[in-house]
């Protein structure tokens, strides 16, 4: 199935959100009003883009600490994952979550992870589930290459495996674990080679490219809905900022980050192709970007304006004592 | 009606009640079902005890065997609880804890509150506690105490087979995660059990036995050896209530102060390690809430704090039995 114009903008749409939403997260972090440990995806939009423009709100998605793109790429509600990056009482999770915790179950999304390799177990719950309950649904987990070798993730190739679950496994390779690299953890080239000794296919795709992320895992979304079990797509792909925010990043070449913004965004490139190829104006482009720097600009004015959680919201939601 | 089954016959059929009410009841585990892609029989096992003997035949892939992979299961289960089903998943011993805790620490305990009240995780770990079995250091421990700790978990401990029936079709309806602890010892207790379905509400202590002059808090198997003692102090002339927590997260913390209240002394029997254990929670419960009723010490019978030996010899010294019981109690009742 061909993308359509309407997908084409509507990617690009959700790419440039995450862009902004990120680029200014980093902005506002540094003035100091956002409180703890947030993890920027600027850089990777492609990945989250291409991954869930071939979901729908049925699907399943679970994140992992560097989990923005994530929740914009499935449909989380940016005003609320703002709040809920500043800790506030209108926030996604009520301020009880913050950037490592944005869930909305609403969506498909089942939560950023602070754990890494959280998110693959629970996965296979979310695809064994649409499996009994007979939906056609798949469910997604990302991960990065620092939880392709985790234990966990093993764990649930595996079982996806045995038990034929309509579920994907997307290692987002951004070549970095925290401040150790991939060429050195990573004990092969390639992570999706990995899939052979869980019996499933595997593919290595270039996370720069949203068309390449796109085809790839429309197949293996096809697989899994048609009943052929998981599949393990490999995105390669580089971050713009650090591990965290804060992280000055001297692991890096000096000038690394300033050639991938330069010569690998995934956004210009996207750009690029859909203005020559697709029949899209550059001012169609431009208009969305309008848009979409009103929305993030009133996100973290309404953020900032937002209440606080209630003191007696801090034992809500849990049960202290019957 | 009630008749007498086994312990584990009443886990057996409250998980046979549970499916055939909902649909969206399944059970995993290894060898749950025992069998599956082999050359032999299916439901072979039943269960590494036989516990979920039968269950296949009625209920087909809905009970599943598992990889002996407990972090990727255990996962499977919670997240397959966010999304709309009542997973009931065994963990075969306790003491596997190790190879899966993120998955029900991190995961299942925190969704509800970290996600702002809108998540659910209706999942209940069945999983065999205790020693006695002569089953070593890694396949004999009373970890309750390490679940107990962790905020969002709920931990249920049954002593006898009514109380596990009601309280396992109590865990499944549930909309938290629970850590059911099944005592390996108890599998073979016969009691009376009704045989329609019914729930045992969680966080309610059930008042063993009545008596006047000390009160003795007891878990899971330690509930029979503290009758065992309480029938022995009675021809001595003290009288002894015996507390069943029966869940110690909820904790019925009121039913154990207006014990304490009345008899103004205090045992408690516990098989976990002492150190930050049910005993020690319960102790300093009491001291803070309750010191102006006691007139004794508070006495804790545990094991030793060591791990779980092997030798039967030494095995035996290390579960507390009725002896060490009607020991700490003839002292608590001696203090003036």
């Amino acid at each position: 199935m061909a993308l359509s114009r309407e997908d084409l903008l509507e990617a690009y749409r959700r790419m440039k959100t995450i862009r902004e939403f990120e680029e200014r997260v980093h902005v506002e972090f540094a003035k100091g009003g956002i409180p703890g440990f947030v993890h920027l995806y600027a850089g990777e939009e492609a990945s989250a883009a291409g991954v869930c423009m071939n979901l729908t709100d049925d699907d399943k998605i679970a994140s992992t600490h560097r989990g923005h793109g994530h929740c914009i790429g499935k449909g989380v509600d940016v005003h609320g994952m703002m709040a809920e990056i500043y800790g506030k009482r209108t926030g996604t999770c009520r301020g009880k979550g913050g950037s490592m915790h944005i869930a909305d179950l609403d969506t498909g999304m089942l939560g950023a992870n602070g754990i890494v390799g959280g998110g693959p177990p629970l996965v296979c719950g979310a695809a064994l589930a649409a499996k009994i309950k007979g939906t056609g649904g798949v469910a997604v987990a990302f991960f990065g290459d620092g939880a392709s070798n985790q234990g966990t993730t093993f764990e649930s190739m595996n079982l996806a495996s045995v038990w034929k679950l309509p579920a994907i496994f997307v290692a987002e390779n951004n070549g970095y674990a925290e401040a150790t690299a991939a060429k050195f953890s990573v004990s092969c080239e390639d992570i999706s080679t990995r899939a052979a000794g869980f019996g499933m296919p595997g593919v290595t795709v270039d996370g720069h490219d949203f068309f390449a992320v796109y085809d790839a895992m429309r197949e293996a979304v096809e697989r899994a809905r048609g009943g052929g079990g998981p599949t393990l797509v490999e995105v390669k792909l580089d971050r713009f900022f650090g591990h965290f925010e804060g992280d000055n990043q001297n692991y890096r070449a000096p000038d690394e980050v300033k050639h991938v913004r330069e010569q690998k965004d995934c956004i210009r490139r996207f750009a690029r192709r859909v203005t020559s190829e697709h029949d899209i104006a550059e001012q169609e482009l431009a208009a969305i970007d309008d848009e979409v720097a009103k929305l993030i600009d009133d996100a973290v004015a309404q953020a900032l304006a937002a209440p606080d959680p209630l003191p007696a919201d801090l034992t809500t939601d849990v049960y202290i004592k019957y | 009606m009630a008749r007498k089954i086994l312990f584990q016959q009443a886990i057996n059929e409250a998980l046979d009640q549970e499916m055939a009410r909902d649909s969206s009841v399944i059970v995993m585990g290894e060898d749950v079902v025992g069998g599956t892609g082999g050359n032999g029989e299916m439901d072979a096992w039943g269960g590494v005890l036989g516990v979920t003997k039968g269950l296949y035949g009625k209920y087909g892939d809905r009970i599943m065997d598992t990889p002996i992979s407990e972090s990727a299961f255990v996962g499977a289960a919670i997240g397959a609880a966010t999304c709309g089903l009542r997973p009931v998943c065994e963990l075969m011993f306790i003491d596997f804890l190790g190879v899966c805790f993120d998955q029900i620490y991190n995961q299942a305990a925190k969704f509800r509150y970290m996600f702002g009240g809108k998540a659910k995780t209706p999942v209940v770990i069945r999983t065999m506690i205790g020693a006695g079995f002569r089953a070593a250091a890694q396949h004999s421990q009373c970890l309750y105490p390490i679940f107990t700790h962790i905020p969002g978990l709920k931990v249920v401990i049954p002593s006898s087979p009514y109380e596990a029936k009601g309280l396992l079709i109590q865990a499944i309806r549930d909309d938290d995660p629970v850590i059911f602890c099944e005592h390996k010892a108890l599998y073979a207790m016969e009691g009376e059990v009704p045989d329609e379905s019914y729930t045992i509400p969680f966080g309610e202590a059930n008042i063993v036995r009545e008596g006047s002059d000390v009160t003795i808090v007891a878990l899971a198997r330690m509930v029979g050896f503290a009758q065992k003692a309480a029938a022995t102090l009675a021809k001595e002339g003290i009288s002894c209530e015996i507390i069943d927590p029966r869940t110690t997260s909820p904790l019925d913390e009121d039913t154990i102060l207006e014990s304490v209240e009345n008899t103004g002394r205090l045992v408690i029997v516990d098989e976990a390690s002492p150190r930050c254990g049910m005993a020690a929670d319960i102790a300093a419960m009491v001291a803070q809430k309750g010191f102006a009723s006691l007139q004794a010490p508070i006495a804790m019978v545990t094991p030793p704090h060591t791990p779980v030996p092997f030798s039967g010899v030494l095995e035996d010294l290390y579960i507390p039995g009725p002896a060490r019981i009607e020991a700490a109690v003839r002292n608590v009742a001696e203090y003036a």
